[in-house]
Formats: structure tokens, C-alpha cells, sequence
């Protein structure tokens, strides 16, 4: 069956997963299969639950209900099989920028080891600042920094730990246009050297397409067999899923009218309170998408 | 545009001079004042207690700090001053401690929040002064009974203090540190207690306030040196010649106290001063 295909080959699996808090549904049944290497990008009107999405992976919350694995383990608790990078809150403000790549791999030491080993982990920090272009600043701390400056530690912290998926939340939202340019290009670079996993969430439609080489939008915006009454408590479903292009590109392709084609089909989809699609005729393109709608929802 | 105000209201830029100026000034006045008034006195009665002359403070205090006391055998400015910066140290140091280790665990593990935060609100709202008799039973009159008093007076604070101190950092940052590879025990120990170490010295600081006025209450009720103890015990002979000085010599010790540690807070915690969103 392609489910049990798609379980054992995934990095991150995702089945029958709900998210509800009291008794609103904030993840309505996430049908989910992301394989290693994808930079998986995930949009949708606010407060439709990609965080909360993005927290359930991290081990911070945890589902209602439904299966969500992590390279066929459960998912659980926060550990190093994840690193993430927030909008702000990434960097431990009383630690100077060497400091905070290297807390990840002294944070498991012991006492002992910790000083027996310092100078090796200093030159492995030191080298990861340096793929971020920070090596002049080792010695400052974050409140020194500029807000981009403070991402590129932040990420350098992450992917020092190697971990199997590299989370991000909105971790370009609160930089100005050039510096966010740059630093998504930055991102790309780093991603075809070091070729992680990343699952980016983000608000910026374009930031997606240039970025992702699949793109999801999850939102509330659909409607299924359950019907349209006011008191159907519907969550946010994964409403589309693209594959785009697997290579890195110039800024240059934002201008295309192919792009701007994309994002004005993702933002109808998604981003349209009156555009409402049953919940099988979603535009689920990817090669690893699957979804499975219960009884409820896709009367036969 | 009218010219900005040296001064008055709220867009007042006082120069560099005008600022030390107004440093000094009700200084300048008190002192002036009681100048005045003490020479006022002693020119109406030449043995005027009340309001000692310069002079007069200067010899009581140059007795009680270089003249060895004929029955004890000691300096008595300085063992006075030992006792009392032993029972401050001690109590303030102990409660310093307890109360970082108390705040850190309620706010980061919501069991022992559960189990304790109503408690310590609840100790806290007992006016220390009013359990001293109970103190000074259990424990005795020795020091026990005066560092027990520092200690309840201080601990529920700073306990509370470094709880809030805790809860305000973002739970990004313990998420943070787990993905980070932390156990629990490194997140709250190599994570979290560093950072609120910067707070624990404001606490403190803020804390000596309280700290000397226990240190003093139950110096006066019962003991047989400090500061306390010797202000109380001169009160009898009227000696404001002893007593003002002393008062001057805490105010001294305590602002010297103030400004180490706000000093090592600029040293040792720069990053606490600047950041913070």
C-alpha cells in the first residue's frame, strides 16, 4: 500500500494528526509524508495553525490524536533530533556569539569532558561561524548583533547539533526586505552544501515559492461532506501541496509570471474566506502526498 | 521654539555642571542646617546633647574606633560593626541562596509550583517583626534567633522574586536547550540559572533595605555587640554624639555594599543591563 510505503521512506510522517484546544479544532486530521533534503514551506491565513503545526514536530505541544513519527519514532519530547530557529527568543542572551553555537554540543558534556575538550569545540564552533560569515564577531553578544546577523547564529547554532529536520519559525519575519532577501539566499546556499531537511513556516507567500521545493497551505478555508452549518467545528487541513523546483535559483525568478501564477492559484486556495474546495478535490500535487478522509468527511 | 529648559519640565537638559550642582545641593543644605542649629544650641547651653558639634563626634568616634575598651579589650567600632556584618552576611547570604534555588524550581517545574508558590505567598505576608518573640524562644537570644530573622525577613522576596524572574523568560528558551541536546538538569542549572544570576544581585541589593532594619530590630531587642545593640544602648545617655555617626558609618557600609554589586553586575552581567527586548 502507498501509506506503508510512503511511512518507512519518510523522514517526517505525519497520520490521522489533530490539534484541539478546548474544544476548538485547530489541525483538523493532518495526512502528512516529508522525505529527507526538501525544504518544506508551509503558508496559510493567521491563525490557521501552522505553528501549532511546526510546535507538534518540535516535541513544545503535543496532538490530540493521530500517529506523527520522526524517521519511524515517535515523535515526543524535544530532543536534538530537531533544531529550530525562532523570529527572536533563538539565543541565549548571556552567552556571547561563539558561546551560543557551542552551548549544543557542551550542553550534553559532562563537567570534565566539557573542559578536557574546550578548545576542539571552540574550533568546531568556530567553523560553523564561519560558513555564516560571522566569523569577525565570535566575542559580541546577541544584543550587539543585527537582526540578521542574530538569524545566521541562531542557524549556525542549529546545524551544528546536525539535526534530522531544521525547524523555522517565520525566521525572516522581522527583518527589513534587503536583509530578508539575502538571508533566504543565504539559507539556499547553506541548504545545497550542507543538503538538510528544512520545514520553513512563514506568512510571506513569495518567501515560500522562491524558497520551498515543496510548499503546503494549510488552512480553514474548505469545506467537505460535514457540511457548511456554523457548528461544524472545522480545523485547518493541508488544502494544497506543490512540488517546485529541487535547485536553488536566482532572486530573478520572482519576476516570472510563472511564479506570480503560482502564488495567485496558493493564495485562492488558501487565502480566500469565499473559495471554499471540497476536501477531495484539493491540489495535492506532491509525489509524496497522500491523504486519507474519514467517513465523516467523504461520504462515498 | 522656545529655548529648552535647564531645568524645569519634562525636556529639561540639566548640563554637566548644573547636574553635579543639584547632586550636591541637598547635601549641602543639610548639613548647613544642622551646622547651624548645633552652634545655635551650644552657644544657648555649651553642653547641648542633642545636637552634637563636629568635634564632638569626631573624638567619640576616634575613641570607640582606636582606644582599646578597658573591660573588653576590643575595638569597640569594629567588633560592633564584625558582629553586625556577620549576621547580615549571613542571613542575606543563606536566604540569597535558598531563595535562587526555590525561585528557579518553581518557576521552571510546575509540580513544585503546585506544591509551594501558595505557601511562600503566604509566608510572605507575615510581618517578620511580629514572629521576633517567636525567634527569640525557639532559637534563643544568641545569634541564631537575629540570622533567622534576616533570613525569614528576606527569603519569601527574593524566592519571589527570582519565581517571576524565571517565568519571564521565554519557554523558547527551554525548548531551545532541549533541542540543544539538555538533559532537564542542564536546562535548569546551564540554561536558566545563569541567566537570573544578574537578577539575584538586583534582589539582593534591593534586599539590605530589609536587611538592616531585622539586623537592627532584633540587635536592639537583645544582644551584646553591633550596631544596633550600641545605638540602642547609648539612646540611654542621650548620645547623639555616637549615635549619628554611626548611622552615617551604616549608611556608608551600605552604599559601598550597593555599589560592588552593582558594579559586578557591570563587569560580570554587561549583556543583563543592554538586552532584553
Amino acid at each position: 500500500m502507498i501509506m506503508d510505503d510512503l511511512r518507512k521512506k519518510s523522514l517526517l510522517f505525519f497520520h490521522n494528526v489533530y490539534k484541539v484546544y478546548d474544544r476548538k479544532v485547530v489541525l483538523d486530521d493532518i495526512d502528512l509524508a516529508v522525505g529527507s533534503g526538501e525544504i518544506v514551506t508551509v503558508v496559510g491565513p493567521s491563525g490557521c495553525g501552522k505553528s501549532t503545526l511546526l510546535r507538534l514536530i518540535l516535541g513544545h505541544e503535543f496532538p490530540t490524536s493521530g500517529l506523527m513519527l520522526i524517521e519511524g519514532k515517535d515523535v515526543g519530547l524535544a530532543d536534538s533530533t530537531r533544531g529550530i530557529v525562532y523570529q527572536k527568543y533563538s539565543l541565549f542572551p548571556h552567552r556571547t556569539v561563539l558561546g551560543n553555537v557551542v552551548e549544543g554540543p557542551r550542553l550534553s558534556l559532562g563537567f570534565f569532558e566539557r573542559f578536557r575538550r574546550k578548545q576542539e569545540l571552540i574550533d568546531e564552533a568556530t567553523h560553523y561561524l564561519e560558513k555564516v560569515h560571522l566569523a569577525d564577531h565570535l566575542h559580541k553578544y546577541p544584543h550587539e548583533l543585527s537582526g540578521g546577523m542574530r538569524q545566521r547564529v541562531a542557524i549556525a547554532q542549529s546545524i551544528i547539533m546536525k539535526p534530522k529536520i531544521l525547524l523555522m519559525d517565520e525566521p525572516f519575519g522581522a527583518l527589513d526586505p534587503g536583509t530578508r532577501e539575502s538571508m533566504q539566499m543565504f539559507l539556499l546556499e547553506l541548504w545545497e552544501e550542507l543538503g538538510m531537511t528544512i520545514f520553513f513556516v512563514t506568512h510571506d507567500l513569495e518567501e515560500a515559492v522562491f524558497l520551498g521545493t515543496r510548499l503546503l497551505a494549510l488552512s480553514q478555508y474548505y469545506t467537505d461532506d460535514r457540511g457548511n452549518d456554523k457548528n461544524i467545528n472545522r480545523g485547518a487541513k493541508i488544502v494544497c501541496d506543490h512540488a517546485l523546483p529541487q535547485v536553488a535559483q536566482s532572486t530573478v525568478v520572482k519576476e516570472t509570471a510563472e511564479f506570480g501564477q503560482l502564488i495567485q492559484q496558493i493564495r485562492r486556495d488558501g487565502f480566500d474566506p469565499e473559495y471554499l474546495q471540497h476536501a477531495k478535490d484539493f491540489n495535492l500535487n506532491h509525489p509524496h502526498s497522500y491523504q486519507t478522509l474519514s467517513e465523516e468527511e467523504c461520504r462515498q | 521654539m522656545d529655548r529648552i529648559s535647564k531645568f524645569w519640565g519634562l525636556h529639561a537638559e540639566p548640563p554637566k555642571k548644573l547636574r553635579i550642582f543639584l547632586t550636591l545641593m541637598p547635601f549641602i543644605v543639610l548639613i548647613t542646617v544642622y551646622l547651624a542649629a548645633s552652634d545655635y544650641r551650644h552657644r544657648q547651653n555649651p553642653s547641648d546633647k542633642l545636637l552634637p558639634t563636629v568635634s564632638k563626634m569626631y573624638d567619640s568616634m576616634k575613641n570607640a574606633a582606636f582606644t582599646k575598651h578597658k573591660r573588653t579589650g576590643t575595638y569597640q567600632l569594629w567588633s560592633d560593626t564584625g558582629a553586625s556584618l556577620k549576621r547580615i552576611g549571613i542571613g542575606l547570604g543563606t536566604s540569597a541562596i535558598c531563595g535562587l534555588l526555590l525561585g528557579l524550581h518553581l518557576g521552571l517545574l510546575p509540580g513544585i509550583r503546585g506544591l509551594f508558590l501558595p505557601f511562600i505567598t503566604f509566608m510572605s505576608i507575615i510581618p517578620p517583626l511580629a514572629i521576633l518573640p517567636i525567634l527569640f524562644i525557639v532559637f534563643g537570644v544568641d545569634e541564631m534567633a537575629k540570622i533567622m530573622l534576616i533570613f525569614i525577613g528576606t527569603f519569601p522576596i527574593i524566592t519571589r522574586d527570582i519565581y517571576l524572574a524565571v517565568k519571564k523568560i521565554p519557554r523558547e528558551q527551554v525548548i531551545k536547550a532541549l533541542t540543544l541536546g539538555a538533559s532537564q538538569f542542564a536546562v535548569a542549572y546551564r540554561v536558566i540559572m545563569p541567566q537570573i544570576m544578574p537578577r539575584l544581585t538586583d534582589t539582593i541589593r534591593l534586599n539590605m533595605g530589609p536587611a538592616w532594619l531585622f539586623l537592627i530590630a532584633s540587635e536592639a531587642i537583645a544582644a551584646t555587640s553591633g550596631i544596633g545593640y550600641r545605638i540602642f544602648l547609648v539612646r540611654r545617655y542621650l548620645a547623639m554624639d555616637i549615635i549619628i555617626p554611626y548611622v552615617l558609618w551604616i549608611v556608608m557600609i551600605g552604599f559601598f555594599a550597593d555599589w560592588g554589586l552593582r558594579k559586578l553586575v557591570h563587569i560580570k552581567y554587561s549583556w543583563y543591563l543592554v538586552s532584553g527586548d
